[in-house]
């Protein structure tokens, strides 16, 4: 972690750099003046007695395509959950940049702050249209009362285009939801994430139930999407992490058990032992 | 001109609303303007009649705003009709004055009967219309927000919410039972004489609560309408459909929920204050489980998540029991459950469904023509 620190300016809005250690709450504003955006600190979870995480730290950098891997319940699954606030840690701290504390905010405020999520299993609104299932994801004011009132822009109208070439789906944009292949639900889902403009992306196991073109393709999407934002990936497929990732972290027992390059991690001792031996 | 799509492109609704448009200036018209003596003529006994069905469509309507479109199936929401006709009954108590039977000008017959000396806090107000209007969506929305804010909250869904819903009319059938509670009991509120001083029994009086009724379902339908094609409708949709993924994009799925169902349990209120002067009594069995039961059939039957399959259910039940429990009283129950059994099986999107598949049945060789 300590080169990244020192790398840190290229980040950092140059009117923050001298007022270390002082950061002022803006609502709605992540701070990321240390170059992190998502801290976990000690994060303990446990259910009827069972440690589904165990004292777990991770640190997300800004920017940053993160792998993690980890046997069934190692809890990857779990971290995501206490990231998103579907689940409230026991002890422990999660931090959205340098000021947002995520254990005191509610799912659509974790939401709104720029935290998106893709589940495991594919989840979209199959009664809606794809455009409609993007146009509710987008980032805007989300209340009732402006909802009931709201209309399209044109610039708004331009977005969600954008985003349908992105994934692919244009000439689907009118179909409903449910009717698409299990990939093309995917790249929705994904699609979702990315109209919502989050700063840090969840995206848990994209790439289950694809053909290795959807793979090759899906593949390319997340990298191209890492960098202006943060992208984690809880993945089973080893061929596919090594495709993507630069920084891969094994979760083991509810903790961090490595973390490095693919590479380092494939000729680490413990990981072989726990996960990628037999 | 585009803040107007949402209805034009409703075809089923032209349909409802030409349709009620017709009734609203015909029956009118054949019931004070056609002589008696004519075979055209229709009682004031057909004109409650339908204007009684008018404020069961409307309640449908509101109840298919919460279980069609946001999945929260109300067992209950016969409460919120009952409380708005307790409103209303209230307002017509006040009005029949000294007229009761024991002539006593402050209190009504039923608390001078229990003993009385003094109106209790909560009927005062009651004298005046326009206190009992502003009460009758006041009181059932506070129920249901009070209700829902608690309910949501807690993350209570499914059949649990069914339930306590359920449990909720229950509880005020058996409190508005109780003589101490001060609504008269299981006698309920009756004797009405009049609305602003015009006679309940004219049929002057009786046509204009017809088209009251009318004009009442029809703003309904064009605010139900409005509420599901805007984008608040669509969030409303997708908690349906998928409520943790809609919380996952940044909705707060509580607010969403909280304010759809307290806007329907206020459309029910009207809907029960427009039925009291009609049937011209309002008494606890209103609040009857049975009743809130009832309407969910109609909705089932008419088609949920369409606004006009709701109104056309609502109608089509209620003819029926019209019709059953004069002609064969005892099969009527047989009959409303074997109708929701055959509509839950084979008809899972109602009368509409059936009509859409007719006509895409329909619509099929003509298409095959055309290609060939």
């Amino acid at each position: 972690m300590s080169d990244s620190t020192q790398a840190g300016e290229s980040i950092v809005d140059s009117d923050r750099i001298g007022e270390v250690g002082i950061h002022t709450v803006e609502p709605g504003k992540v701070d990321v003046s240390h170059k992190t955006i998502l801290y976990l600190e000690d994060v303990t979870v446990s259910f009827d007695g069972f440690k589904a995480l165990n004292k777990l730290s991770l640190y997300i950098d800004d920017g940053e395509l993160r792998c993690i891997i980890g046997p069934n319940g190692a809890g990857k699954t779990t971290m995501m959950d206490v990231v998103t606030g579907k689940t409230r840690p026991d002890s422990g701290s999660v931090f959205f940049g340098q000021t947002m504390d995520l254990t005191e905010m509610d799912e659509y405020e974790i939401a709104r702050a720029g935290i998106g999520r893709k589940f495991q299993k594919p989840t979209v609104l199959p009664e809606h249209t794809v455009f409609e299932n993007l146009e509710l994801a987008m980032h805007t004011d989300k209340r009732v009362w402006t909802s009931l009132f709201s209309r399209l822009s044109g610039e708004q109208r331009d977005r969600i285009d954008g985003v349908l070439d992105t994934i692919g789906l244009r000439d689907q944009a009118r179909r409903a939801a449910g009717l698409l292949s299990h990939g093309q639900k995917q790249w929705l889902e994904i699609g979702m994430l990315l109209m919502q403009g989050p700063r840090v992306m969840l995206v848990d196991e994209p790439v289950a139930g694809m053909t290795h073109q959807e793979m090759d393709r899906t593949a390319e999407l997340l990298t191209s999407l890492a960098g202006e934002r943060s992208v984690i990936v809880v993945e089973h497929d080893m061929e596919f992490v090594r495709s993507i990732a630069s920084k891969v972290t094994v979760l083991h027992e509810g903790s961090v058990l490595a973390e490095g390059t693919m590479d380092e991690v494939q000729n680490n001792k413990k990981v072989i032992e726990v996960y990628l031996g037999e | 001109m585009n803040s107007l799509a949402f209805i034009r492109s409703d075809r089923g609704g032209h349909i409802f609303l030409g349709l009620l448009a017709a009734v609203t200036l015909v029956v009118p018209v054949l019931s004070l303007m056609v002589p008696e003596t004519s075979a055209l003529h229709l009682s004031s006994y057909t004109v409650t009649l339908v204007g009684k069905y008018l404020c069961f469509a409307l309640l449908a309507l509101a109840l298919d705003l919460v279980w069609g479109y946001c999945g929260i199936l109300s067992l209950g929401h016969g409460a919120f009709f009952a409380l708005g006709g307790y409103a209303m009954g209230m307002y017509l108590m006040r009005q029949i004055g000294d007229r009761g039977v024991y002539g006593n000008p402050e209190l009504p017959d039923f608390m001078v009967f229990l003993n009385w000396k003094e109106l209790p806090w909560y009927w005062f107000g009651f004298d005046h219309f326009w206190f009992a209007m502003v009460m009758v969506v006041v009181v059932p929305g506070l129920l249901a927000f009070a209700f829902g804010w608690f309910a949501f909250r807690s993350r209570v869904t499914g059949v649990y919410l069914s339930i306590i819903t359920q449990a909720l009319t229950f509880a005020l059938m058996l409190a508005f039972f109780r003589n101490e509670m001060g609504f008269g009991g299981n006698n309920g509120l009756t004797d009405f004489k009049d609305i602003l001083g015009f006679n309940l029994q004219s049929d002057a009086t009786r046509a204009t609560i017809f088209v009251l009724s009318a004009l009442a379902l029809g703003l309904g339908y064009i605010a139900c309408r409005y509420i599901v094609s805007s984008k608040l409708g669509r969030v409303v949709t997708a908690i349906r459909d998928a409520e943790s993924r809609t919380r996952f994009i940044g909705y707060q799925v509580d607010n969403y929920k909280l304010w759809i169902f307290t806007f329907s349990a206020m459309l029910a209120g009207i809907a029960g204050a427009l039925y009291v002067p009609q049937v011209g009594i309002i008494n606890p069995g209103e609040f009857s489980p049975l009743n809130s039961i009832e309407l969910v059939v109609w909705v089932a039957v008419g088609g949920r998540a369409t606004l006009y399959g709701a109104v056309l259910g609502a109608f089509t039940v209620n003819y029926a029991k019209t019709y059953f429990t004069a002609a064969l009283p005892d099969v009527w129950l047989f009959a409303l459950g074997a109708l929701f059994v055959i509509v839950t099986m084979f008809l899972p999107r109602g009368l509409i469904g059936l009509l859409e598949r007719i006509k895409v049945r329909r619509g099929a060789p003509q298409l095959a023509e055309r290609k060939s």
